[in-house]
């Protein structure tokens, strides 16, 4: 994908259908579709910084029991453990962390590895309930 | 449904009634702009009304607080109204249930700035 903001809702629009597909409830394929919409964007803005020419890579991989979504962009990378708890009191007020915060509560798991090329490659994962 | 938002007062409450989406490039800079646009001309008790939000990112989270921390620092303050269970929910995760002074029934929530 082209990073673009319209980008954003496209992924969560694939998202939401990808889940429905593969036979998620509309209550998860919300949560599919908001994850995909916050991963892509942290892609669009702070991987790639809104420069166009980089490529937003988002690939689904259905498995038997679970879903599972890489996002990757080409920017320099970061460490989800350095993302601070916007819970945290001298965080509530703040601008940031809670699109990570948000992927983690609504996927099963969620981390951040270096792609091959040094970017971010966000890997999500929802499985299905038994 | 991109968003929408609407002005109106009810004595000197500004309640902004919204529907849509807040996300990055949809609603939050129209949000922030709304905000700026009443606290200068001296509105500084608002009431963001959500009955009719369908959607909200970490973006649209962020301007709500932006916008709280702005009316905050003039003296005033933002409260919220009619929370549907999905911005409800992120509220919750997010512990911005515990900022935001939230009320389901406008009349409480206008008389609310009174006490």
């Amino acid at each position: 994908m082209e990073t673009l903001i319209e980008s954003i809702a496209l992924a969560e629009e694939m998202g939401m259908r990808v889940a429905a597909a593969a036979g998620f409830g509309e209550d998860d394929q919300y949560k599919i579709g908001l994850a995909v919409h916050e991963g892509v964007m942290n892609a669009f803005q702070y991987g790639n910084k809104q420069r166009r020419e980089r490529k937003i890579h988002l690939t689904f991989e259905l498995h038997e029991d679970k879903l599972v979504i890489h996002v990757i962009d080409q920017g320099t990378g970061f460490r989800i453990e350095d993302i601070p708890d916007p819970r945290d009191d001298e965080n509530v007020l703040g601008d940031s962390g809670r699109g990570v915060l948000l992927m983690k509560a609504f996927m099963d798991e969620v981390d951040v590895l270096s792609s091959e090329a040094g970017g971010a490659k966000l890997v999500m994962a929802k499985r299905h309930k038994p | 449904m991109s968003f929408r938002a609407t002005s109106r007062e009810v004595g000197d409450v500004t309640v902004i009634d919204m529907e849509g989406r807040i996300t990055l490039g949809e609603g939050s800079a129209l949000l922030r702009d709304l905000v700026r646009e009443r606290l200068g001309t001296g509105h500084r008790k608002i009431i963001m009304n959500l009955a009719a939000i369908s959607y909200i990112d970490s973006t649209g989270l962020g301007e709500l607080v932006s916008g709280y921390r702005l009316v905050k620092s003039e003296g005033g303050e933002i409260k919220l109204l009619n929370l549907t269970k999905k911005v409800t929910d992120l509220l919750q995760i997010t512990k911005l249930y515990t900022v935001f002074d939230i009320h389901s029934q406008e009349q409480e929530a206008v008389a609310s700035f009174q006490s």
